[in-house]
């Protein structure tokens, strides 16, 4: 985790090229909608950022399926995005590749400086941000933004929001960027758009977009304690020992309460027969993508994360809009300790 | 069939199937009609062959609804009387092979009952599907289904329709069942919602014994909701949607849709209402697989059906 000293201060260059990303995934449709639409829109220009709005699956969406051959959203690892193209090569391969050049080049002082990715899931969990660490101060800052209108807004009380953070090597889309998140909003069928939840997308965006501007006109946004959730460990379903076909589901006591703390022994899964199977392990931990669609085949039926208070720092524009890249580099660094998980020049 | 003081008398429901896996990512059924393939004590009962089906296996292996078309569309005449051969949709050539196994539909080879397991994004609860209101035997079981899982609700969607109709599965059998159970995502499988299902096949399956061991049920009537209409999402001249299901209805499947109601919501927050000239009973709101169909729900309107006394021959 990262540690800021009380009182310091971050200042960064303007947030000037966001991009927005939907249908990474070809059948969560809240994104495909948003972005097919602002695509339709005409866009006006604006003083301080350009939006790109970009439909980053189109095959996917067309046939409305994830993927049509390999999931996009894990090609963006460095590894993949050097690697050689041949007509064999799958085509989302070859896609990430071509975003990468859109969008990035990843970890270039070319790349977008944001990158925001739209996801849906068949799990219970309101609206996410999932980004790659808890030193991105752009992202925790948006997340805090959004939390305070949230606050200030009648809303479906089922839309709880929070702030995940992965532990693996960045393979997502939102990684291309100099900064970046995932912005996930469940529960919703693959394949089908709900009202609720995609008004919730777009308020959402508009929000992150307001709070770039405000920022970029130089806003200073006061630090504090955002409260995050970081991956432990996933959980699969039990299988068959021959077959791999699943033998459970996921208990009807933890179906649906994602992010509600799951102690030692409480149920997890039930046996075809009716058994109940209970939790485990010696630490309670918080569940997120509590029966997922798209994580069968991944092998996950749950993933276990825990939870701890993360500080933001104070924020504000860097005072010349020229600021080279040594000086950005400069004030990450101050607060950056050592072994903090970097990719590229964030 | 012959009649004699007003009973309806039926030769014993010997040959029964259950089918899963129709679509392929509707998981309720293909789980558990697996299940009962590995051991089938549950679906057993006296007197009765119960044989437990995966329709359309390379779907299920794939996870997705069809392969190259969807089998439950495809039980027309003319695709069950076309020369088989490999050149024809995969689906084509697996409903040829159903009719043989199951079939001939129409003919008194056929299997009594064909129970055929869905699932549906909708919040439909437990459905029963009834394609015909001339069943007596259908109206029967549903009666008693209903009976059973009081006070738990079980509408009947009865699809008898001149143009809404279409080519099940299940209509190779004399008496065809459909199950559609939901909310449930396309490749997930919901515990509550699997066992509801095995829930309404245990009872219909009790009843099949109890029909089978001479019990006489009398004259009954159902309530059933009558398909009337498709309705289509509001599309630009492209094809393209332009509008959602509206939050006033959407889950509001069974529900009363009056004129003037909200029913779509244009992406700029318009509302469209419903201006049909009564009151109907949408179903099938949102569901996944119909988008393609053209489809974001069906009007429906209420009816009781009466049933006559039935007893085994």
């Amino acid at each position: 985790m990262c540690s800021i000293m009380e009182g310091r201060e971050v200042v960064l260059p303007t947030v000037s090229r966001v991009a927005l990303c939907g249908g990474t995934h070809g059948n969560e449709l809240s994104g495909v909608y948003l972005v097919r639409e602002r695509l339709k829109r005409k866009v006006e220009e604006e003083e301080h950022i350009s939006v790109v709005t970009v439909m980053s699956n189109p095959r996917a969406v067309q046939q409305c399926r994830r993927y049509t051959e390999t999931d996009l959203n894990r090609c963006f690892t460095h590894a993949t995005l050097s690697g050689p193209v041949t007509d064999k090569t799958p085509y989302e391969i070859v896609r990430s590749q071509e975003l990468n050049t859109l969008l990035g080049p990843k970890g270039s002082p070319e790349a977008m400086d944001l990158v925001c990715d739209l996801h849906n899931t068949t799990a219970n969990m309101g609206l996410c941000l999932i980004a790659y660490s808890d030193c991105d101060w752009i992202s925790l800052h948006i997340y805090r933004y959004l939390q305070a209108r949230e606050n200030n807004h009648h809303r479906d009380s089922s839309f709880w929001m929070h702030f995940l953070i992965r532990v693996e090597l960045p393979y997502s889309l939102d990684s291309v960027g100099k900064h970046g998140f995932g912005e996930l909003i469940g529960p919703q069928a693959h394949g089908v758009v709900r009202s609720n939840i995609l008004s919730t997308m777009q308020e959402g965006v508009q929000q992150m977009l307001e709070w770039v501007r405000l920022f970029n006109s130089g806003t200073p946004f006061e630090g504090g304690k955002v409260d995050v959730y970081t991956m432990v460990k996933n959980v699969d379903y039990p299988r068959d020992f021959e077959t791999r076909g699943i033998t459970a589901a996921i208990h009807p006591q933890l179906q649906d309460r994602d992010f509600c703390l799951l102690r030692p022994n409480d149920p997890v899964f039930q046996t075809f027969s009716g058994e109940t199977l209970k939790y485990t392990g010696t630490e309670p931990l918080y569940p997120f993508f509590i029966n997922e669609c798209a994580y069968y085949e991944k092998g996950i039926a749950l993933s276990l994360w825990s939870n701890a208070a993360s500080p933001s720092p104070h924020m504000a524009l860097a005072h010349s809009r020229a600021v080279p890249d040594r000086q950005e580099t400069r004030a990450d660094t101050l607060l950056r300790p050592e072994g903090a998980r970097w990719t590229g020049a964030r | 069939m012959t009649s004699s003081t007003n009973v309806s008398c039926f030769h014993g429901a010997r040959r029964v199937a259950i089918f899963g896996g129709t679509h392929g990512n509707e998981m309720s059924g293909v789980t558990l009609v697996n299940l009962w393939i590995q051991n089938g004590k549950e679906i057993q009962r006296k007197g009765v062959e119960t044989k437990p089906f995966i329709t359309n296996p390379r779907a299920v292996e794939k996870c997705t609804r069809y392969v190259d078309t969807d089998l439950n569309r495809a039980f027309t005449t003319e695709n069950l009387s076309a020369p088989s051969g490999d050149d024809l949709p995969y689906e084509v050539q697996r409903a040829q092979q159903i009719n043989e196994i199951f079939g001939p539909k129409g003919s008194p080879e056929a299997y009594d009952v064909i129970f055929d397991l869905h699932n549906t994004t909708s919040n439909m609860g437990c459905t029963l599907i009834l394609e015909s209101s001339k069943d007596h035997f259908n109206l029967q079981m549903m009666h008693y289904i209903k009976k059973a899982i009081a006070p738990d609700s079980c509408p009947v969607l009865l699809t008898e329709h001149p143009l809404l109709k279409y080519s099940t599965s299940r209509s190779v059998a004399k008496h065809p069942i459909g199950l559609e159970v939901g909310p449930q995502p396309q490749g997930v499988l919901r515990s509550n919602i699997f066992e509801s299902m095995r829930v309404v096949l245990k009872h219909a399956l009790d009843f099949i014994e109890l029909f089978n061991e001479g019990l006489e049920f009398p004259p009954c009537t159902v309530d059933v909701f009558r398909v009337s209409e498709k309705m289509d999402y509001p599309r630009d001249t492209n094809g393209n949607i332009i509008a959602m299901v509206h939050p006033n209805l959407q889950d509001c499947d069974w529900e009363p849709l009056n004129p003037g109601d909200p029913m779509f919501q244009t992406f700029d927050g318009t509302t469209i209402r419903y201006e049909g000239a009564g009151t109907v009973y949408p179903t099938f709101i949102n569901e996944a697989a119909y988008y393609e169909k053209q489809q974001a729900f069906v009007t429906t309107r209420r009816e009781t059906l009466a049933a006559g006394a039935i007893k085994k021959a």
